[in-house]
């Protein structure tokens, strides 16, 4: 069974091939598993309202919002030298992070209109 | 050497587990099982076995602590007794479906209401779809026996399967027999510590007990399925072995005078060894009865049942538990029912209950028993009626 971490059995695997007791001998694989469809409404931000509080990327409890050293000017010309975006491969939807957010730059969107 | 001493079957299981050199041992004290903890306390007290004692708040916490320790890769036991496996039950499932050797043993007592401390099978046929193989014992010598084949069995690797050990309250967990026991470094040959399954170890990270979506928890039971399947083979090998370092073999069910019997009855546990004087005390009368005693409850030895009761003309099953609402009979009945239809053994089936709540059971109620069977068998008709047997009118 010394497969590389973060192996996932393919669906088709069959009992014979699956560890007994449903261990999962295969570390970190959790990640391979995309969260992400479970969502109904994406949070979208914006880039030119956020203050880079870094609130959200505190609350979000999937970890699920990516602190980019990324730099970006609003048409405003202020400055800033990162930038936070969502991770949709994880991110459920659960709005905390446009709930939390202090200037209302998160809004949650329909995943289908 | 072999030394021969006299012991409640509580006690020769204590000295089972010691000899087995287990690692941890969590419990919880019940009535008629106490015992046997309370004899690996000061086992462990005196520095004849080094193993942790946990003093757990439950049972339910006893049977998880045991878990917890399985899957750190110790040696575990634990045992309880009747409100104390009604309360671990939903953590028996958890033992098998994690597939952890765990053995425990089980002094069989009545369920409440009323409350009854005293002995019947109620307890263990409640856990019978737990996914645990269960042996249901006859004496204090089995009872050590069969502690030490149940490690063996367990940790097997084509099983990893927890083991129940179940006896009748009172009448075997607190009554003296002789007991021979071997050497302790024979016992520990005879099951040498190797750890066979999945343990938690921060050097090489697992998951263990994780969520099973629909599209993988199927398979998993279906492993447990094929692994109980395989646990009757390999409990026939291990007894065999047992037999031939130990000079002790029990085989999955005893059969008793039933060579050239014409009806027979089925029992376990301690009273299996009334109703033998009970096949004695008939056949002095002329009445070609034999016995079939059950030792391996689940998985269910059908082979040998069928074999052995194939070419008798009734059968009458004694239970020692009430199986409430159920279409016919007690849970062993159905059993045995079940294992004669499936292999086309056409006889005629009767179902007695009897030894309820710690109700003694005579002598001469396993021969109305047999009076019954008897007559069943001479009459060549089904009965649709379970006899209850000594219950007041």
């Amino acid at each position: 069974m010394a497969k590389s971490s973060r192996y996932v059995p393919p669906p088709s695997t069959g009992w014979r091939k699956l560890p007994i007791g449903a261990v999962i001998p295969w570390p970190g694989n959790s990640e391979e598993y995309k969260t992400g469809s479970w969502r109904t409404l994406r949070p979208v931000i914006d880039q030119e309202r956020c203050i880079r509080c870094a609130i959200c990327w505190m609350y979000c409890p999937d970890a699920a919002i990516i602190e980019l050293k990324q730099e970006y000017t609003t048409k405003a010309g202020r400055k800033y030298d990162k930038t936070y975006v969502v991770n949709y491969d994880y991110c459920k939807g659960c709005g905390i992070c446009a709930n939390e957010c202090p200037v209302k730059a998160i809004k949650m969107e329909p995943e289908v209109k | 050497m072999v030394k021969r001493t006299s012991l409640s079957s509580n006690y020769a299981v204590a000295y089972a587990v010691k000899m087995a050199d287990v690692d941890v041992i969590a419990a919880y004290p019940i009535t008629p099982q106490t015992h046997i903890v309370e004899k690996l306390s000061e086992f462990i007290a005196n520095g004849e076995l080094d193993a942790e004692m946990i003093h757990v708040e439950s049972e339910h916490s006893a049977m998880s602590a045991t878990i917890g320790a399985s899957a750190a890769g110790a040696r575990v036991f634990t045992a309880t007794a009747s409100q104390g496996l009604e309360l671990m039950h939903e953590i028996l499932h958890i033992a098998s479906g994690m597939r952890l050797p765990i053995v425990m043993a089980v002094a069989s007592r009545a369920l409440s209401p009323p409350i009854n401390i005293w002995s019947d099978y109620s307890d263990i046929m409640n856990a019978r779809d737990t996914g645990w193989i269960i042996y249901i014992v006859s004496s204090a010598q089995e009872a050590f026996d069969t502690i030490i084949q149940a490690y063996k069995l367990a940790e097997n690797k084509e099983v990893l399967l927890p083991v129940m050990v179940a006896f009748d309250g009172f009448v075997l967990s607190h009554t003296f027999e002789a007991v021979d026991l071997p050497e302790e470094e024979e016992v520990r040959r005879f099951i040498p510590k190797q750890v066979t399954w999945y343990t938690l170890d921060p050097e090489n990270p697992m998951t263990l007990g994780p969520l099973g979506p629909p599209e993988w928890y199927y398979e998993f039971k279906y492993q447990q399925v094929v692994a109980l399947n395989k646990a009757l083979e390999i409990a026939k090998q291990v007894d065999d072995e047992y037999g031939k370092v130990f000079g002790r073999k029990y085989g999955l069910v005893e059969p008793y005078r039933l060579d050239d019997a014409e009806i027979a009855i089925v029992a376990y546990g301690a009273l299996a060894s009334t109703a033998k004087a009970a096949v004695d005390e008939a056949r002095k009368n002329g009445v070609k009865v034999g016995l079939l005693r059950l030792r391996l409850f689940r998985p269910s030895p059908v082979e040998e049942i069928a074999k052995y009761l194939e070419n008798v003309k009734a059968v009458g099953v004694m239970d020692r538990a009430i199986s409430f609402g159920a279409p016919y009979g007690g849970p062993v009945f159905a059993d045995i029912m079940e294992a004669l239809y499936m292999k086309g053994v056409d006889t005629l089936l009767s179902s007695f209950i009897l030894g309820i709540g710690g109700r003694p059971m005579y002598l001469h109620d396993v021969l109305t028993v047999i009076n019954k069977v008897k007559e069943i068998a001479e009459s060549g008709r089904r009965t649709i009626e379970t006899y209850y047997i000594g219950v007041r009118e």
